[in-house]
């Protein structure tokens, strides 16, 4: 086992190092790949199957690749798998991707308050934030949705609400750091208010680690998604892997495909942001990449 | 012991069809377990399924609805409707020993089942009197002709109570109610809370050579996937329709050595329509109600949601009850005049709320078929998911475009299916009264008229003009007369000879060697 060394810094621009330095983890640059066709099939999914996914096309249970133009099967109503899968792309980045956003609304200026005022307010946040994260995140989000009935925002909401902690949690331990560094206190000599240097000089700093775990979250959230509506708390009018899957389950053990494919691509799509995520991780600190052999 | 028979010979079933075994017992699967077995308070399907054998009413019905005798050997209608004298079968004993008499009958309908049975006190109040001349005779005198009457003496309508046990008591707290005694050909022996419900042969049956089989268990399994594998591995005999999933159906009928049949629900014709809101929105339009008809492909959900079973429905009243006609307008199939309709209607694109019965999978897949077809005639659908208390709730408060539903018939459309369409019976709060809304007043007295009309064709005559009304109007927009089909060993003979199918099918049912 050989330890490779330490990139030496060379005079590039740091966007040139940072694609470099991501493009030498393999998994990371796959990842990437997977994540790029899945966006492609969802933005083009009303172009590939411009007929709903819900329409019955062809004779239910048709097995993948016997009938021309369906290649993933019909399933037990006739409807194309195909198409169910590339709209079902839709909905996974949709709520991930939104899902996200909110929970880093929430979660970064609780977590970056609580840990550049300390005191009382950091008491207040934290004790806030472990209320949360001693639910169990699934359990909540399945009574939340079935309180606020399912749809599509409904289920984007509760997942956002159960995944903000992790990252109030981060932001806060970023903070605590990056607070008591001497360009903090140079920002604070030059008579910049708390929220200008929060907000321009500490906050900038803590945002690689939090890329990185965005780009978990949106992964989680997919997962999440995906296990509320193969429970039947999905939104009832859309398409979505997990319900493929849920109404699938039936019939595993005669078609077996209805479940396969949905299946095949939540991994993917899940297996890609993580390995994306780990490049970013490594992209963003040099230092602590690991050895690639 | 033969559970472990069962496991120990798996090896051999394998190869072999499965058969019931030639000893006399029969394993039936109950879903869900009953409450209760005292069928004169209870009266859920459970209920009726095991009780139907220990309990018996003066008549029986054959598939087509016709009488047949049980405790009553016949009986005679006067030619005014007003007086069913009915005359008893004589040396029938309760199970305790007690000889069975006209004193019972009249003690069970004048007494006891008018204060417990809510769907029959609706046909009790057109009793006058009911008066026994001698111990095997009771005589019916109604204050009006009711045609459906004939239709009442049925063991889940009006089962025979013990007048000896319950006179006099407090018929809800009873202890006797733990330990059912009736008329019939098996006896309630154990019940194992969770487990099973042991019945054994009532060996003083007043007909020869009756009950064949010496003893059922109906057994209690909660689980679908595990019920039809216990049908699956031998350690059931009989699946009742509805105890495993629709989807579970097609590959347990294609198991060497098992038959299905639909029949045996004549009495009850679940039919099944969606609830419409006639009351406000586009749906309040009746053109667009009949749009809704053309739209949906029903052979469609027959065919592929219901895997064949079942049959389309033409109108309010079921092919299998009395009276049906089928000389109505034809809703097939059509979506270009949906269209057209829709046109005519002026639909403007509002969204239409549906909401399916959550009953499981075959129901949610149903009305993404039906969202489906109503979508590809240009009518903006979303699906509202509830549980079965939001069900309620929202169809009770009418807070619905679309509903699934469907409703038993009991024979006769005087008694399950004028209450839907009856514009006094459009009273908020129930889910199961005329929750569409639809008032069309003047039929109120054709309804009552073909209820109180005397023969079978005069009451033919005026349901027919029903039918053809109501079916233009499209109140509801009706979906498929459902089949429930039950799924058993074909070496069990006899099993669904009546309208009730094995409610009170073990009289007769025996298993060939």
């Amino acid at each position: 086992m050989s330890v490779a060394a330490p990139p030496l810094p060379r005079p590039t621009s740091p966007l040139k190092g940072f694609v470099g330095r991501f493009a030498r983890n393999k998994g990371a640059v796959f990842g990437l790949i997977v994540l790029i066709a899945v966006i492609a099939i969802a933005i083009l999914a009303p172009v590939l199957y411009p007929q709903s996914p819900w329409r019955m096309v062809q004779r239910p249970f048709l097995p993948p690749f016997t009938v021309d133009g369906f290649p993933f099967g019909t399933d037990t109503l006739g409807r194309d798998v195909a198409a169910g899968l590339a709209y079902g792309a839709q909905v996974s980045l949709i709520v991930g991707l939104i899902s996200t956003a909110v929970a880093l609304l929430i979660g970064v200026p609780l977590g970056a308050a609580a840990g550049y005022f300390g005191g009382i307010v950091d008491d207040v946040a934290m004790r806030i934030t472990e209320f949360f994260q001693t639910i169990p995140s699934f359990a909540l989000a399945i009574v939340l949705v079935a309180i606020l009935q399912p749809t599509l925002t409904s289920i984007t909401l509760a997942i956002a609400i159960v995944s903000w902690p992790p990252v109030a949690r981060l932001v806060r331990a970023e903070v605590l750091s990056l607070k008591t560094r001497e360009f903090v206190d140079a920002a604070r000599l030059a008579g910049l208010t708390n929220s200008q240097i929060l907000i321009r000089e500490v906050l900038p700093n803590a945002v690689s680690p939090i890329i990185v775990m965005a780009s978990l979250m949106v992964a989680t959230a997919i997962l999440l998604e995906s296990s509320l509506s193969f429970l039947g708390l999905g939104d009832p009018n859309i398409m979505s892997w997990g319900y493929m899957i849920g109404a699938a389950r039936t019939v595993i053990r005669t078609a077996w495909w209805l479940s396969f494919f949905p299946g095949v691509a939540i991994l993917l799509t899940v297996l890609a942001l993580n390995l994306i995520g780990e490049g970013l991780n490594d992209a963003f600190n040099p230092r602590l990449s690991r050895p690639s052999s | 012991m033969r559970m472990l028979l069962a496991a120990s010979t798996a090896a051999l079933m394998l190869a072999a069809p499965l058969t019931a075994q030639a000893d006399g017992r029969i394993d039936i699967v109950v879903q869900p377990e009953p409450p209760s077995l005292m069928l004169g308070i209870v009266q859920n399907g459970p209920t009726q399924l095991v009780a139907g054998d220990i309990y018996e009413s003066l008549l029986r019905y054959d598939t087509d609805l016709n009488p047949q005798p049980s405790l009553a050997e016949s009986w005679e209608i006067s030619d005014d409707g007003l007086t069913y004298t009915f005359k008893l079968r004589e040396g029938v004993l309760w199970h305790d020993g007690e000889p069975f008499t006209s004193a019972d009958v009249a003690f069970t309908a004048d007494v006891f089942l008018r204060e417990t049975h809510p769907r029959l006190r609706v046909s009790l109040n057109y009793v006058d009197s009911i008066e026994t001349p001698d111990d095997h005779t009771v005589v019916f005198k109604l204050k009006e002709p009711f045609g459906p009457f004939i239709g009442v003496f049925e063991t889940g309508t009006m089962p025979m109570i013990p007048k000896h046990i319950y006179e006099g008591t407090d018929f809800a707290n009873n202890p006797a109610n733990n330990t059912p005694i009736g008329t019939g050909p098996f006896k309630f022996n154990e019940w194992e809370k969770g487990s099973y419900i042991h019945l054994v042969k009532n060996e003083d049956y007043y007909l020869d050579g009756k009950p064949a089989l010496d003893e059922v268990f109906y057994r209690v399994i909660p689980d679908a996937a595990s019920r039809a594998v216990a049908f699956e591995t031998g350690e059931v005999d009989v699946l009742p329709g509805g105890s495993v999933e629709q989807f579970d159906i097609p590959r347990l009928a294609a198991m060497d050595g098992v038959c299905t049949t639909g029949k045996g629900w004549e009495y009850f014709a679940p039919h099944s329509w969606l609830w419409v809101n006639n009351r406000s929105g586009p749906t309040a339009n009746e053109k667009f109600r009949q749009a809704i008809m053309y739209a949906m492909d029903r052979e469609f959900a027959r065919d592929v949601v219901w895997n064949g079973f079942g049959n389309i429905a033409t109108g309010p009243v079921s092919s299998m009850t009395k009276f049906y006609t089928d000389d109505v307008i034809d809703y097939s199939y059509d979506p270009e005049k949906a269209k057209e309709l829709l046109e005519e209607a002026g639909y403007d694109g509002e969204t239409i709320r549906l909401l399916p019965l959550p009953y499981g999978e075959t129901w949610t897949r149903w009305a993404e078929a039906v969202r489906q077809n109503l979508t590809d005639v240009g009518i903006n659908v979303e699906t509202v998911a509830t549980d079965v208390a939001g069900w309620n709730q929202k169809v009770s408060d009418r807070d619905y475009d679309l509903a699934f539903t469907y409703l038993y018939q009991f024979g006769d459309p005087a008694l399950g299916v004028a209450r839907t369409y009856l514009s006094t019976n459009d009273v908020d709060g129930s889910p199961w009264n005329n929750v569409q809304g639809y008032q069309n007043v003047p039929l109120d007295d054709k309804w009552a008229a073909a209820a109180s009309a005397v023969g079978d064709e005069a009451r033919q005559a005026i349901y027919t003009e029903i039918q053809q009304e109501v079916v233009e109007d499209a109140p509801v927009a009706w979906l498929l007369e459902l089949e429930f089909p039950t799924i058993y060993r074909c070496n069990v003979k006899d099993l669904v000879t009546t309208a009730i199918g094995i409610n009170d099918g073990l009289r007769d049912a025996y298993i060939e060697d």
